[in-house]
Formats: C-alpha cells, sequence, structure tokens
C-alpha cells in the first residue's frame, strides 16, 4: 500500500491554513461588527485615549528604528550598485535605482519586517498576557466587546501610521543614498533631487501606499488573533508571539510576492 | 417567586469529553446557591455558559425569560450588563488603576456623568473597604485586596444576578470571611441573586442559601445548607466531610 502519510500531512497543514485564515477574516469582521454597535449608540467606535497611545507606540516610536534601518540598507545599496555602474561610467542611474526601489518595494517591506517584529509581536505579547490572565474575558463578560476595545484601536493605529512609517523609511534610505553619491560619485544635491525626482512616478508611490496600509492590516491581525487564541499559560504567550512574527513576516512577503506577479502579468 | 436564571438540561461537549451532561439549575432573586464540585469538574463552565461566552451542545439558559444562547450579540452585552462576574483570580485589566477598572463599565456602556461616576466609585470602594486605593495598579495590590476590588467592579453596574468563581479561593481565612461577608451584604441590600462556585466547605456554608453538588457533569444534590450537610448521597458525605474514602477517590483512581 502506497505511503499516504505525506499526503495526510499536507491535508491537515492545509486545513489549519484555511482554518487560520477564515478566523482572522471573521475577527475583522467581528471587530467591525462590534464597532458599529457602539457607534449606533452614539459612541466613539474606541477609546480615544487607547487608540492615541496605540498611535504613539506603533508609529512615532517606530520612527527611529525604521529610519535607521533603511537608512543603512540605502547606502549599503547605494555603494554596491554605484561601483558597479561606474565601471559602465552610468553611476548617475543610483539616485533613480534606489528610488523606484524604496517606493515601489522596499520602503512597505522593510517597514513590514521591522513592524512586525517590534509592535506585532508585542501585540501578541499583551494580548496573549491578558488572555490567560482572563482579562480579555472580563471585558467580554462586561459586555463591552473585546474586539471593539482591545483590538480595533491596535489594528486602526498600525493601518493608518504605516503609510507615514514608509514615508519615513524612503526618505531615512534617501539620504543615506545621497551621501554615498555626494562623497563616493561626485553627484551635487541638486543633481540627485532631479534625478530623484525623474524616477520617482506617482504610480509607485500610491502602490507604495496601498501596499503599506494592506501590510499593516495583514500585521495587525496576526498579531492580534496569535494573542487573542493563546493557550497554555506563560510557555504558551511565547510561542504565539514567535509564531506572530514568523507568521506576519511570511505572510507579507507572500502578498508582495502576489502583488509583484499580478502587476508584472498585468496588461499593459 | 420566578427564577431569575434557569438551566434547562443542559448538556456541554468538548469534543468526544463531556463537561455537563443534563445541568438543571433555577436561581431566584435574593438567592445564594453555592455550586460545589470537584476541581475541573465543570463548576466554572457551568458560569462562562450563563454569561453566554459559551454555547450548550444541547439545553437552555435562560435569563429573566430570555435563552442567552439563541441572542444575536448586541442583546447578549446587553444581558451582560445585567450580570456581575466575580472571577478566580479577579481579572482586573492590569494596565489600569483601581479608578479606571471600575469606572470602565460605567464610562464604555452608560452616559453617567464624570462626577456621578466618581461619586459611585468613592461608595464602592467604601463598600469593600479599599478606600485610598483609587490611583494604584492591580499588581501594587495583595490577592485579597484585588479580589475585593474585583467584586466592586462587577458591582458598580449593579447586577441583579452576580456569578463568582472561586472567591476565597488561596485567601487566608480572615481574608476570606471579609469576602464572604462582602458577598453577603452585597446580595442582601442589592436583593441580587448569585451563583457561588467554591470548594472551600466554611465560605459554602456560610454564603449559600442553597447549595448543589456537581458531580460527573451532573446535580447530584440541590437543596437548603443544614439538609445539604446532613445528606445521604455517597458523594456528597464525602465531599463535605473531605473524606478520601468514597465514590470520589474511587472516580479518580478508575482506569
Amino acid at each position: 500500500m502506497a505511503n499516504r502519510e505525506p499526503m495526510v500531512a499536507i491535508g491537515r497543514a492545509l486545513r489549519s491554513f484555511l482554518a487560520t485564515v477564515s478566523s482572522l477574516i471573521w475577527l475583522l469582521l467581528d471587530m467591525i461588527s462590534e464597532m458599529a454597535d457602539h457607534m449606533r449608540r452614539g459612541r466613539l467606535p474606541f477609546r480615544r485615549s487607547v487608540f492615541f497611545a496605540q498611535t504613539e507606540r506603533a508609529g512615532l516610536n517606530s520612527v527611529p528604528l525604521v529610519a535607521m534601518v533603511s537608512f543603512f540598507l540605502g547606502l549599503t545599496m547605494a555603494l554596491l550598485t554605484g561601483y558597479q555602474l561606474r565601471t559602465f561610467g552610468t553611476e548617475r542611474l543610483v539616485p533613480g535605482l534606489i528610488t523606484i526601489a524604496f517606493w515601489r518595494e522596499l520602503g512597505p517591506l522593510m517597514t513590514s519586517v521591522i513592524i512586525a517584529a517590534r509592535i506585532g509581536a508585542s501585540y501578541t505579547a499583551e494580548l496573549g498576557t491578558m488572555t490567560v490572565s482572563e482579562e480579555v474575558e472580563a471585558i467580554d463578560a462586561m459586555g463591552l466587546g473585546p474586539l471593539r476595545f482591545l483590538v480595533a484601536p491596535r489594528l486602526v493605529a498600525l493601518v493608518l501610521l504605516m503609510p507615514s512609517l514608509v514615508v519615513a523609511s524612503n526618505l531615512a534610505a534617501l539620504f543615506g543614498t545621497y551621501l554615498i553619491c555626494a562623497f563616493s560619485f561626485n553627484i551635487s544635491l541638486p543633481v540627485f533631487a532631479d534625478l530623484v525626482r525623474e524616477a520617482l512616478i506617482l504610480k509607485d508611490v500610491v502602490q507604495g501606499m496601498l501596499k503599506a496600509i494592506l501590510f499593516g492590516l495583514l500585521i495587525a491581525l496576526i498579531a492580534c488573533y496569535r494573542g487573542l487564541t493563546v493557550q497554555g499559560g506563560a510557555a504558551g504567550v511565547g510561542t504565539a508571539t514567535t509564531s506572530s512574527v514568523v507568521s506576519s513576516i511570511t505572510t507579507v512577503i507572500g502578498f508582495d510576492t502576489f502583488i509583484n506577479m499580478l502587476q508584472v502579468n498585468a496588461p499593459q | 417567586m420566578s427564577a431569575l436564571v434557569e438551566l434547562e438540561d443542559v448538556v456541554l461537549r468538548f469534543g468526544p469529553k463531556t463537561v455537563l451532561d443534563g445541568v438543571s439549575l433555577q436561581v431566584s432573586p435574593g438567592e445564594r446557591l453555592v455550586v460545589m464540585g470537584q476541581s475541573g469538574g465543570g463548576k466554572s463552565t457551568l458560569l462562562r455558559l450563563i454569561l453566554g461566552i459559551l454555547k450548550p451542545t444541547s439545553g437552555r439558559v435562560i435569563f429573566d425569560g430570555t435563552e442567552i444562547s439563541r441572542l444575536p450579540r448586541r442583546q447578549l452585552n446587553e444581558m451582560r450588563q445585567r450580570i456581575g462576574m466575580v472571577y478566580q483570580y479577579s481579572a482586573l485589566i492590569s494596565s489600569l488603576t483601581v479608578r479606571e477598572n471600575l469606572a470602565l463599565p460605567l464610562e464604555e456602556l452608560t452616559d453617567t456623568p464624570a462626577d456621578e461616576i466618581d461619586e459611585k466609585i468613592r461608595s464602592m470602594l467604601t463598600a469593600v473597604d479599599m478606600e485610598g486605593s483609587e490611583d494604584k495598579l492591580p499588581a501594587e495590590l495583595s490577592g485579597g485586596m484585588r479580589k475585593r476590588i474585583g467584586l466592586a467592579r462587577a458591582l458598580v453596574m449593579q447586577p441583579e444576578l452576580m456569578l463568582y468563581d472561586e472567591p476565597s479561593a488561596g485567601l487566608d481565612p480572615v481574608v476570606s470571611s471579609v469576602i464572604d461577608e462582602l458577598i453577603i451584604r452585597t446580595s442582601e441590600e442589592n436583593q441580587s441573586a448569585g451563583i457561588i462556585v467554591t470548594h472551600e466547605m466554611d465560605s459554602a456554608f456560610r454564603i449559600g442559601t442553597r447549595m448543589a453538588m456537581l458531580y460527573q457533569g451532573r446535580i447530584i444534590a440541590d437543596d437548603v445548607p443544614e439538609k445539604f450537610r446532613q445528606s445521604t448521597n455517597p458523594v456528597v458525605a464525602q465531599f463535605v466531610s473531605g473524606s478520601t474514602e468514597g465514590p470520589i477517590g474511587e472516580g479518580r483512581t478508575a482506569p
């Protein structure tokens, strides 16, 4: 009899994947429904103070890390590509190349990876600890709506802040690129600015911003879902946090690849 | 007096495991029903069914004439505002101060003005002997203090039904008695019904106006404390006496 174990394992993995995807969709729909219920009573969908605390934590406090990583990445890319292009005398292509790469692709992607590790992990750990200590259940038992109260301010803050973080990432990368262009390839600031402006097209900017919003939504959803479904005490919180970061980064890269494939195959 | 909360032949299964196997109970306003039973026997699950956090596999859970398990979320949340729950480990929101914890349901669910909320919180804290703790975080409080704040939070919406999950577990006898007295006093003052899950015998007999024993997913005894204490049912008698000899021990060692 043929060995069916691999097929069974694939089937189980697929079932688990589909169950998680449907749970994420239900989480989002339930959250919207809880917010709508609350708004129908003439109230704000969630606490303003919690929302602003989350925007500060996810947005403002993430700027230094996002900017620093992007700055060094821009610097390194400019250095590597610049030295290769100089052999053909085309180092003036560097600003345009980095501009397109970051605004279209690397800005949203790098920012998402950093945010998944920094903010997604903290969302999962925080909600996971609250789940384990029955705080989430207590919020539910009081009729407050835990998705509206806990998930909504985190998710909305991240979705709204991601485009700004991506802009910060792109600008930091361009600053790094400019330093290399200025000191290694003698490209002055006005020329650098002209080359960036020529390369920068609205479509790339819009695409990058839409990606940022989508990736922010995915990270927040996965992180909150993992936190709310923690089982098994402190060890469970640790496992869920790791799983949250891995799932978020994998999902973001998967979606990014899928979007790029759609774009390449789309009729011009 | 008609029942405020009623469980009709409730069955609850988690996969192949039957946790509750045809539980029927009634609690009227002013009554305090103590539900006793072994650890992991489904007592806390019973409270979660009444709150609508869990849905029964079959049977009905009725609160004030409305079947909870059939309610859409919006109505269920409105119903939950009439029920207070005190958790075993208090379940206070750890990032909020005592004041914020107590104000949470009032601010989120009612239009009570801020000064009235402050006044209500002050009177609640006085009722549980915790004046002056408004600005403390739950982590700064002892287990007994947290339990008292948990009780105050559950009472702040003046619920008609109070659910207590192991209210005196892990507390020293003096603090345990204080909590018991608070439960009795608040229940009598508000004429609210109460369901108390515990296996602390002293507390159970002190608090309860009625006592029920949950064993192997079924209610095997439901009586007033005096009769419950003298029950001839071997399971109840063993549980009350705390003896190691009897059907409960046999059940535990069974393969």
